[in-house]
């Protein structure tokens, strides 16, 4: 079988690779494998986070739809409220302002009618005079008639 | 032979027989002292054999060393450039084998140690390299080595793993770190003593030494022996292939095929072997 100094050579050759392998080979294949693993589980778990995330991001966006729907109808309806109030107060100031045009326009009637009474008197005490004149065929004295005349006209 | 190559340049060897052809490649490039009391090449097996001890086989050693220079080489300039990120292919190769080593280890190895991890790597993928030159057509490796070395009567055995010195090697300085750990973990009483004590307790202690003694020693012998044994057996039936003429052609692709197999089985079985038996340097045996 032939033994022989191979065997020694042999086996320094191997103590050298070995040597290489554990200081040059192994630590960066490790590390790499080990970095890897760490990020594939951060990644694993980030997504597991991120559906957590996504499911409550859900559910609150389900209540915020509900709390607005709810709101909303709050408001419509306050809106309605307010909408027939609005009505109501623009009624109400329409029917005050037509009263109040309503009077306004009697007060002025009763004015006019006044006036025209006042003018009607003078002319009724004009046409009394002229129609005493005329009775009279003659001129009257003018100032003694006047209290007589004035007096008739208030009558009227 | 020596005449006609120095007259015409190189020229192909010629044998004259199948046997001729077998033993001349499974002789060695062997360097070590010739009869005549100088050094240098063996020209002949007969010179070789009588070299004894203080030899060497330049051909296993060039195969051994150029291979291991290749792959490591390879391992290093990826490992340079490792990323965490999106492994490319030969990144991912690498990482394929460091976690297929790595499997290995946390199924047989349960104690705590750095060494074990690029141990086995280098053992597994060193000796698939040196196994994977049986599957080189058996004249390629020596006929190149003839050409490079102007001599067709050069003695170039391609296959490392066919050289019980090569196997050996591996062996023993596995069977070192066997004895390294073992002294380091449980200190030398309590390494001798599992010898004495055990299996059978302190009254049966000459029965314990011929029993544990031998087993302990067969561990770098049955390393050694079984990976030789394989790939000298398959590089054998390779060269007996190659003698048959245009049918070696099938039954060389059957035997290769075959032989991936085997290759790759011997590289795992050493590379397992030795994850065990430092897995029993670190730990104590049960009680019995």
């Amino acid at each position: 079988m032939n033994l022989n100094a191979t065997i020694l050579g042999q086996s320094i050759a191997f103590a050298v690779f070995v040597w290489f392998c554990l200081k040059y080979v192994w630590p960066p294949v490790i590390q790499a494998l080990t970095e890897r693993q760490k990020k594939i589980a951060e990644g694993l778990e980030a997504a597991e986070r991120a559906q957590r995330d996504l499911s409550l991001a859900q559910n609150k966006a389900a209540d915020d739809l509900k709390e607005a729907k709810v709101k909303s109808a709050e408001i419509i309806d306050m809106a309605n409220k307010r909408a027939n109030q609005i009505v109501e107060d623009a009624k109400d100031k329409a029917r005050e302002e037509g009263q109040r045009l309503i009077a306004s326009a009697k007060s002025e009637i009763e004015m006019e009618v006044q006036r025209a009474k006042e003018e009607l008197r003078a002319q009724v005490a004009a046409i009394a005079v002229a129609g005493a004149e005329k009775i009279l065929e003659n001129s009257v004295d003018q100032a003694a008639n006047e209290e007589l005349v004035k007096k008739l006209a208030s009558e009227l | 032979m020596a005449e006609s190559h120095a007259a015409e340049g190189f020229s192909l060897a010629e044998y004259e027989s199948g046997t001729e052809y077998i033993a001349h490649h499974l002789g060695f490039l062997r360097f070590g002292k010739l009869p005549d009391g100088s050094w240098g090449f063996a020209h002949s097996t007969a010179e070789a054999d009588a070299m004894g001890f203080w030899a060497i086989n330049v051909d296993s050693m060039i195969m051994s060393i150029s291979l291991a220079v290749i792959f490591m080489g390879l391992f290093y300039s990826i490992a340079k450039k490792m990323t965490s990120g999106v492994p490319g292919g030969l990144q991912n190769g690498l990482e394929f084998l460091v976690d297929m080593v790595q499997d290995t280890i946390k199924n047989t190895f349960f104690a705590k140690n750095n060494l074990i991890g690029p141990l086995s790597l280098t053992i597994f993928c060193w000796i698939f390299m040196m196994n994977l030159m049986d599957l080189v057509p058996v004249d390629w490796i020596p006929l190149f080595a003839q050409v490079v070395a102007q001599d067709s009567h050069l003695y170039f055995k391609a296959v490392p793993t066919t050289d019980i010195n090569i196997t050996a090697g591996f062996a023993i300085s596995v069977f070192v770190l066997v004895i390294f750990y073992s002294v380091k973990i449980k200190g030398m009483g309590g390494f001798l003593g599992e010898f004495a004590f055990h299996p059978f307790g302190k009254w049966a202690l000459p029965l314990n030494l011929v029993m544990e003694l031998p087993s302990f020693f067969a561990k770098p012998v049955s390393l050694a022996l079984r990976l030789y044994g394989n790939m000298f057996a398959g590089e054998m039936i390779f060269l007996v292939i190659a003698l048959v003429g245009w049918f070696q052609l099938p039954l060389h692709f059957a035997w290769a095929v075959f032989h991936i197999l085997i290759i790759t089985l011997q590289a795992y079985l050493f590379m397992m072997l030795t994850v065990v038996y430092l897995n029993q340097a670190h730990t104590k045996p049960e009680a019995h």
